[in-house]
């Protein structure tokens, strides 16, 4: 049998499900919208503004759109300079070239002196099929370890454009993992409002509790109404949040009794949300029994996206799967 | 003694005796913590006498003031001589230098920090992030319509680094006038000589073909320094100015210069009196 044929589209297919609701560029348009009264934000591109959705600030906004070219530290130490001068920059590229190529230069340059710098990045962990150049598996492993960060890893179109609202008013150095052009929306339908630094428990449940950020969610949202058919009654609380972690709700979400937590994370089993979890019940003298869903510590494959989660664990029914294995 | 605004700027006599002082005083400063980058320091007290002394608009009662010129120091290990500078202008009391380096907790330490001193622009420390912040700085500037310059100081040695490349285009495309880099060309750094460790000459071509105004000069030579540096308030776009400033390392102390040993290194009482003694004849 001869391997199906790849196709573009499916190598940077959208992570939607299929026939789910969408909403194009949530992060262009927002960001739009707050600069309208906010003529200290301004946008800056190294190249990617097309895959970023800021073309649309750009379109919006020509005298406050700065094109860096391919220069990533060019692109993080200007919006240093920037912000020290009472600007509020907006840098976007890729999530691998801003963790991976400019790490210094957000240590140093912004982080050191909490600058007012806004890093947003598409393509975190597995969200493209073209491989480990351009897969930021590590992401959160590598932007966990500077201090005076605020890391936010949303899940759908509305908590981006809410989270780019919130980010904007937040005083201080931010990372946003971006889902970029159809990204699903979802959250609307559980009534769900974005607030930095709060984790939400979107759905109630006795036997399982889901710790997730990102996609993730979604998928957890996904495994839980899956489980239903098991009869297993699965909780999702959503972490969007992922520095400074809601460490309060999260500690008396993992003491209820009776439910296996599950973390399931967009990234490498290494340094993400999941170890985030364990080190702070493990801070606080907790035990629960908990379980990891996450990338493996490896050089991934390139190829089409579903067929790649579905690889490494982290689609909708091998969360599942996993799930039913450890009850 | 801080001097106050009105006694500046500074004829090119006074910036003579400031640049003595300034020597002086980052000799004080590593006397007190039993080392210092003497080397990177004395090259570049001309630079920064000048700048201080004879050329930016600061204001030591506003150390914030969003009119004033930024001086970025991209060798932020040379940080004692904007101290001393900085001190001399009244932004900072005299004492600090004699706790410099002392014990964790003192304002003043190897590399300019934000968070500790006043009439810091930017935390500095490591190589290559100067240019790309002062563009930030300078594009600033523009886009609120100030007519502040924003000054950068470069090691020789830290052009190495492939970001100050990523920063010269962009300069030039932004055409930013308002922004003067001063490369301090003292020929050594902690490897050796910098035509060994990563030969970057010819400067003047390669700063042209990447869109800069061009200035070579003898980095200790003051009029040259207040004539090529001197402030562009005009707002025009125009391509940013270079200054590639040839320098000495470790110059006014005759057994510092052009010793690569000297770009840091510890000192004794005996050497300190030697320096004084030297500081005191010699300038």
């Amino acid at each position: 049998m001869s391997p199906q044929r790849l196709k573009t589209s499916a190598m940077i297919a959208s992570i939607a499900s299929e026939g789910q609701r969408t909403r194009a560029a949530p992060f262009g348009h927002a960001l739009v919208e707050v600069a309208a009264d906010r003529p200290d934000i301004v946008g800056l591109s190294a190249d990617l503004a097309k895959y970023t959705d800021l073309h649309i600030f750009a379109q919006a906004y020509p005298e406050r759109f700065y094109q860096m070219g391919m220069a990533e530290q060019l692109l993080l130490a200007t919006a240093a300079g920037m912000a020290r001068e009472g600007l509020t920059p907006f840098a976007t590229t890729y999530a691998v070239f801003a963790s991976r190529r400019a790490y210094d230069f957000l240590y140093m340059a912004i982080a050191e002196d909490k600058l007012n710098v806004k890093l947003v990045c598409a393509l975190p962990g597995l969200t493209t099929g073209y491989g480990p150049s351009h897969q930021a598996t590590e992401d959160l492993a590598i932007f966990r370890g500077v201090p005076n960060l605020t890391i936010i890893d949303p899940c759908d179109a509305l908590e981006i454009e809410q989270a780019t609202h919130a980010m904007a008013a937040h005083r201080g150095p931010v990372y946003m993992r971006l889902l970029r052009g159809k990204v699903p929306l979802l959250l609307d339908e559980y009534g769900y409002r974005f607030e930095l630094g709060k984790a939400k428990v979107l759905r109630e449940g006795s036997d399982v509790l889901f710790v997730s950020s990102g996609l993730m969610t979604m998928r957890a949202l996904e495994a839980a109404n899956a489980l239903k058919a098991d009869k297993v009654d699965a909780a999702v609380l959503h972490t969007p949040t992922v520095k400074p972690l809601d460490e309060a709700t999260l500690l008396a979400q993992i003491a209820k009794p009776g439910r296996l937590v599950v973390v399931a994370e967009n990234h490498t089993v290494i340094g993400g949300l999941g170890e985030a979890v364990l080190a702070l019940a493990m801070r606080n003298g907790l035990t629960a029994r908990m379980r990891q869903v996450g990338l493996p510590d490896r050089f991934l494959d390139a190829g089409a996206l579903p067929t790649l989660h579905d690889r490494y664990g982290i689609s909708t029914t091998r969360l599942t799967e996993q799930v039913k294995g450890w009850l | 003694m801080a001097l106050n605004n009105m006694q500046l700027p500074l004829d090119l006599a006074g910036l003579k005796e400031m640049a003595r002082v300034n020597r002086l005083d980052t000799a004080r400063m590593f006397m007190a913590a039993g080392n210092g980058h003497f080397g990177s320091c004395y090259s570049c007290t001309e630079i920064i006498t000048t700048l201080y002394f004879g050329l930016m608009r600061v204001d030591a009662a506003r150390p914030e003031w969003p009119d004033r010129d930024r001086f970025v120091m991209g060798k932020g290990h040379a940080a004692p001589t904007v101290y001393s500078a900085l001190i001399r202008r009244g932004f900072m009391p005299e004492g600090w230098m004699d706790e410099y380096e002392t014990a964790v907790g003192v304002k003043l330490m190897t590399h300019p920090s934000r968070r500790y001193q006043p009439g810091i622009d930017t935390s500095q420390g490591s190589l290559g992030h100067g240019l790309s912040i002062g563009v930030g700085m300078a594009l600033a500037a523009k886009l609120q319509k100030r007519d502040y310059n924003t000054y950068v100081l470069m090691g020789d040695g830290e052009t190495n680094e492939g970001s100050v490349w990523e920063a010269a285009a962009s300069a030039a495309k932004f055409e930013l006038g308002n922004l003067t880099a001063i490369i301090d060309c003292n020929r050594l750094s902690v490897d050796g000589a910098t035509d060994e460790v990563m030969p970057m000459e010819p400067f003047p071509d390669k700063w042209r073909a990447f869109g800069w105004d061009v200035i070579r000069l003898d980095g200790h030579d003051l009029p040259a320094l207040l004539d090529a540096m001197t402030p562009r308030r005009d707002g025009q776009p125009r391509p940013p100015r270079m200054i590639i400033a040839d320098t000495v390392k470790g110059r006014g102390v005759s057994f510092m210069e052009n010793v690569r040993g000297w770009h840091a290194d510890t000192i004794t009482a005996t050497q300190y009196a030697l320096v004084k003694r030297e500081l005191e004849v010699t300038l």
